[in-house]
C-alpha cells in the first residue's frame, strides 16, 4: 500500500479504485455480521466454491459486508447492480442463484421477500416496507462495504472528511460546525457534543485524549456493534477529525471483548488506515499526528459509564468516580479527555461532509440527523433500522417493524435499554427524541428498543432489569447496591405473590432516593424500568397485590392455564405433551386441565394451535 | 481563595477544597462513613450529601470530593439533605442492624428500624477505609475489594492469606464498624496477623468507637513504627 500524503493523492486513488472496476461484473452483497448466526458463512463459502467450480471469477464476485440490518430474515444477500434481495438464503440455494439470477438474470420467487401485507414477492431491497422507511445516514455502508477493505470505503467516498477538515478548515472551525449541526450524544445522555469538544479544547493540558466508546451492553442492542463491524472507518474517521479539532493526537476504542467480529474489523480498518498514512505521522501532510489504539473491555455493563470506562482503560478496576470535575478537564489519566459513542463519531464525517444546513434537514428542533434503534422483541421485523429523529414509535414499530407477531396486542415498548422505561400504547405517537423520550419518564439510550406484547408482564419486566442491572451495579456507593437489592426483593416477592400493600409506594421512595443520592448515572437511570411501569401500569402492580393475579400469565404463582371450551377441537396434543399428565381429554373432546396437577410450565399454551388454552 | 457560604455563613478557603472539610472549618459536623482526611474522597457512603445552589439550580452532592467554589451556597441539613440521609440509614440499617454507629446514627435521625430487609449479621459496610488505608498510606494493597454488586467485599487477592501484609493495624484503626481484627502480637512469634469475619476473638469492647481511646494513640504509633520497618526492609 503506498502512503497517501496529499488529499488530491486521496482522490486519485479513489478514482483509480473506481476506474479498475467492472461494470458488467455482479457483485454479491452478504451479510458477514450479524447473519452468521443463521449461518451466511456457510452461504458465502458456498459461493466462493461454486464460482470457481463453474469458474465464473469474471462474471460475479462475493463481497462480505456488514448488518444489512433486517436480521429477520437472514442470512440476506443482495445482488447489484440490480439490487435483489433474496432472503433466507440456503447453501443449497447457491447454484440455483448463480445458474438463474447470475448468468440469466431471472428472479427466484422463493427466495422474494413476501409482504406479509397483501402478499406480494419483492424484489427490489429499497421497494420493501421495512427500508422504505428508514432513512439510513449513519449506517448506509454497512451492508454495502466490505469492512476489511479499506478501498471499498474510500471509494464509497470515505476519508473526503478528513481531507477537508485537516486541509480546509481550522480546529476551531470544526467544533463550530459540530456545534452548529446540533449533534448530540447518541449513547444515552444526548450532551451536546460539540460544546463536549469546545471544552476539551478549552482545557489546560497538553496531552488530550478522545475515545470511542463501544462498551455496548444493554440487552438486545447492537446498533454501536454493527457500526464497529460493519463500517470500522467511519468510527476511526471521525475520532481523527475529533482529535485534529480538540488538540488530541492520542484515540482509544473501548469496545467489548464479546465482540470478537467489531475487533477484529476495527483492528484490520486501524492497520489500513496506518498503511496508508490517514493514521500516524503527519496525516495528509496537515502536521497532525493522530494514533488509534483499541482497548478491549471485559464486558462490564458499567464500564459504558464515562469515567468507569476511563478507570478500565487505565488498567484499574471498572468503577465510576465522581464527576464534579468533568472528563473534558481530567479525565483518562487526569488529563482532558473526550469520550462519545462510537455512532456520535460516525457522524462527524457526515457533518463535515454534507455541511451543516443539510444535517439539520434531518430531525427536530432539539435532536438533529437520525438514530440507530435495534428493534426486537415481539415485533415482526426484528432488525437494524436507521430513522429521523423526531419519526414516531408507532411508525418504527408498525411502518418498520410490521406491527406485533401473532397479530397479539401491544402492551408496551422498553426504549433506552436496562435503565430506560416502558411506554405504553397511550404514548406510541410521541416523536422519538431526547427530549419527548425524558418526558414520558424514559430515556434515547444507545438506542434498544424492545416490544412487548399483552403476554409480557410489567412487572416481570421491571423485575427482570432490576435483576440486570443489580448484577451489573459495581457496588460502589450504597444507593445504587442497596438500592437495587432491595428493590429487587420487593418486585420478587409482588411477582411471588407475596406482595403487600405500600410495597409500590416503597419502590417509589427507594427509586428517588437512588435518582437523587446515587454516584453515577448507573444508579440514577436504574429505578426508570420501576417508575415507568408503575406510572403506566399501576392496575397490574396492584392485581399482583391485591387480587394475586398476573393477567399476562407470566408470574407462575398468580394465575392458572384453562381450556376455553368453545374453542378445543380436541386434538390431544396437548395432553400428549403436558410432562405432569394434568390435561385429560378423548380425541375430539373438549380436554380440561386439572388446577392440582398443573406446574403453569406454559407447554400447553404454546402448542395449541386453536389458542383454547388461555390464563386466568 | 474562594468564598462561599455553608448554612449561612460565609468562609474564605483554598479553591477545590473538599467542601467537608470548609465545613468542619466552621465547626459544623458532617456526618460520614468513608471519608477520612488522611485518604483520597472516595464518595461511596454518600452520607455526608449536601445541598449545593449555583446559578439558581439547586441539586445534592457528597461534600466529601465536591470542591469549593466561588460563590457557592451549601445546605448542610435542607429537608431535602434529611430525607436522602435518613433513607442512606435506613439501608445501613437493613445491611447490618448490628452495628452500634449505625444504629447511633439512626437513632439520631430518629430512626429505630428499618423498612427494608434485613440481612442476619453483616458488619461490613464497604466504606472502602480498609482498602485505601492498605494501598495509599500503607503502599501494599494486601486487601482489596473483589467481586461487584451485591456480592462485593473486601478481601485479600484470590481469597488466600496474604503475604505483603504487614499487620500494622491500619485497616482495624480506620474501620468505622469494627469489622476488621487484630490477632496476635507485634513483637510476639508469628507476629501480628488481621482477621476478618466472625472469628471468634475479642474485639474491642467499644467496637473501635471511642475517639479518645488510648489504644488509638498507640495504634497510630505502632502503626508508623511498622510502616517505616517496612519501609526500611525493602
Amino acid at each position: 500500500m503506498k502512503r497517501i500524503s496529499s488529499a488530491s493523492e486521496l482522490e486519485d486513488l479513489r478514482k483509480a479504485i473506481l476506474q479498475e472496476r467492472d461494470p458488467t461484473k455482479k457483485i454479491i452483497r452478504i451479510c458477514n455480521t450479524g447473519c452468521r448466526g443463521s449461518g451466511s458463512i456457510k452461504v458465502a463459502d458456498a459461493f466462493v466454491h461454486q464460482i470457481t467450480a463453474e469458474n465464473l471469477q469474471g462474471r460475479v464476485t462475493i463481497k462480505r459486508t456488514g448488518c444489512h440490518g433486517f436480521c429477520e430474515i437472514g442470512p440476506v444477500l443482495v445482488i447489484e447492480p440490480d439490487n435483489i434481495l433474496y432472503q433466507k438464503v440456503k447453501p443449497d440455494d447457491v447454484p440455483e442463484i448463480l445458474s438463474e439470477t447470475i448468468l440469466q438474470g431471472n428472479l427466484i420467487e422463493r427466495l422474494l421477500y413476501r409482504d406479509p401485507e397483501n402478499g406480494e414477492k419483492i424484489s427490489q431491497e429499497a421497494d420493501i416496507p421495512f427500508y422504505q422507511n428508514q432513512r439510513k445516514m449513519v449506517s448506509h455502508r454497512a451492508g454495502r462495504i466490505d469492512p476489511e477493505d479499506i478501498d471499498d470505503y474510500i471509494a464509497e467516498g470515505g476519508y473526503t472528511a478528513l481531507s477537508k477538515a485537516l486541509t480546509t478548515m481550522s480546529p476551531v472551525e470544526i467544533i463550530h460546525t459540530v456545534e452548529a449541526s446540533g449533534l448530540r450524544g447518541r449513547g444515552g445522555g444526548g450532551f451536546p457534543a460539540g460544546r463536549k469538544w469546545r471544552s476539551c479544547r478549552e482545557a489546560e493540558g497538553i496531552v488530550k485524549y478522545v475515545i470511542a466508546n463501544g462498551d455496548e451492553g444493554d440487552p438486545g442492542a447492537f446498533m454501536d456493534r454493527s457500526l464497529m463491524e460493519g463500517d470500522p472507518h467511519s468510527i476511526i474517521e471521525g475520532m481523527i477529525i475529533g482529535g485534529y479539532a480538540i488538540g488530541a493526537n492520542e484515540g482509544f476504542i473501548y469496545v467489548r471483548d464479546e465482540y470478537p467480529i467489531a475487533v477484529e474489523h476495527l483492528s484490520i480498518a486501524i492497520e489500513q488506515a496506518e498503511a496508508y498514512g490517514l493514521l500516524g505521522k503527519n496525516i495528509l501532510s496537515s502536521g497532525f499526528d493522530f494514533t488509534v489504539e483499541i482497548n478491549r473491555g471485559a464486558g462490564a455493563f458499567v464500564c459504558g459509564e464515562s469515567t468507569a470506562l476511563m478507570n478500565s482503560l487505565e488498567g484499574k478496576v471498572g468503577e465510576p468516580r465522581a464527576k464534579y470535575i468533568h472528563t473534558v478537564e481530567s479525565g483518562l489519566w487526569e488529563r482532558p479527555s473526550n469520550l462519545n459513542n462510537v455512532e456520535t463519531w460516525a457522524n462527524v464525517p457526515l457533518i463535515i461532509n454534507q455541511g451543516v444546513e443539510r444535517y439539520v434537514e434531518t430531525g427536530t428542533q432539539g435532536s438533529k440527523g437520525t438514530k440507530i434503534f435495534s428493534l426486537v422483541g415481539k415485533v415482526r421485523n426484528t432488525g437494524l433500522v436507521e430513522v429521523p429523529m423526531g419519526i414516531t414509535l408507532r411508525e418504527i414499530i408498525y411502518d418498520i417493524g410490521g406491527g406485533i407477531r401473532k397479530d397479539k396486542r401491544f402492551k408496551a415498548v422498553q426504549t433506552g435499554g436496562p435503565s430506560g422505561g416502558c411506554i405504553p400504547a397511550s404514548k406510541l405517537d410521541i416523536p422519538v427524541d431526547y427530549d419527548s423520550l425524558k418526558e414520558v419518564g424514559s430515556m434515547m439510550g444507545s438506542g434498544g428498543l424492545i416490544v412487548m406484547d399483552e403476554n409480557s408482564c410489567m412487572v416481570d419486566v421491571a423485575k427482570y432489569f432490576i435483576g440486570f442491572l443489580l448484577y451489573e451495579s459495581c457496588g460502589k456507593c450504597v444507593p445504587c447496591r442497596e438500592g437495587l437489592k432491595q428493590m429487587h426483593e420487593i418486585l420478587s416477592n409482588i411477582s411471588e405473590g407475596h406482595g403487600e400493600e405500600g410495597d409500590v409506594e416503597l419502590l417509589e421512595e427507594i427509586a428517588h432516593f437512588m435518582i437523587e443520592a446515587s454516584m453515577c448515572a448507573l444508579g440514577g437511570s436504574a429505578p426508570n424500568p420501576v417508575l415507568s411501569t408503575i406510572r403506566y401500569f399501576r392496575n397490574e402492580y396492584e392485581a399482583h397485590i391485591f387480587a394475586k393475579k398476573c393477567q399476562a400469565g407470566v408470574c407462575r404463582n398468580l394465575f392458572e392455564y384453562f381450556i376455553d371450551e368453545t374453542l378445543c377441537d380436541g386434538c390431544t396434543l396437548c395432553r400428549k405433551k403436558c410432562p405432569e399428565g394434568a390435561i385429560s381429554g378423548e380425541k375430539k373432546q373438549v380436554h380440561v386441565i386439572d388446577p392440582a396437577k398443573c406446574i403453569n410450565c406454559g407447554i400447553c399454551f404454546g402448542l395449541c394451535k386453536k389458542e383454547a388454552v388461555r390464563v386466568r | 481563595m474562594v468564598t462561599l457560604t455553608i448554612d449561612g455563613k460565609l468562609i474564605n478557603v483554598e479553591p477545590e477544597t473538599p467542601i467537608i472539610q470548609a465545613a468542619r472549618q466552621l465547626g459544623i459536623n458532617i456526618p460520614t462513613l468513608c471519608h477520612h482526611e488522611a485518604l483520597k474522597p472516595y464518595g461511596a457512603c454518600r452520607l455526608c450529601v449536601v445541598e449545593v445552589v449555583k446559578h439558581k439550580w439547586s441539586r445534592l452532592v457528597t461534600s466529601c470530593n465536591y470542591p469549593a467554589q466561588e460563590g457557592l451556597e451549601v445546605l448542610t441539613s435542607s429537608d431535602r439533605v434529611k430525607r436522602t440521609r435518613r433513607m442512606l440509614l435506613e439501608f445501613f440499617l437493613a445491611r447490618c442492624p448490628n452495628v452500634p454507629v449505625i444504629q447511633q446514627m439512626a437513632e439520631k435521625m430518629g430512626l429505630k428500624t428499618s423498612r427494608l430487609k434485613k440481612k442476619e449479621d453483616e458488619r461490613c459496610i464497604l466504606c472502602g477505609l480498609c482498602v485505601r488505608v492498605c494501598e495509599e498510606m500503607v503502599g501494599v494493597s494486601a486487601i482489596s475489594f473483589s467481586n461487584r454488586g451485591t456480592a462485593r467485599e473486601v478481601n485479600t487477592p484470590f481469597g488466600v492469606e496474604s503475604e505483603v501484609c504487614i499487620g500494622c493495624g491500619g485497616c482495624t484503626y480506620v474501620c468505622p464498624t469494627g469489622c476488621i481484627e487484630m490477632v496476635g502480637e507485634l513483637h510476639a512469634p508469628g507476629g501480628r496477623r488481621l482477621k476478618m469475619g466472625d472469628l471468634a476473638l475479642d474485639p474491642c469492647p467499644n467496637d473501635y468507637q471511642c475517639a479518645t481511646c488510648e489504644l488509638e494513640k498507640q495504634f497510630l504509633g505502632e502503626m508508623k513504627r511498622a510502616v517505616k520497618d517496612f519501609r526500611q526492609q525493602r
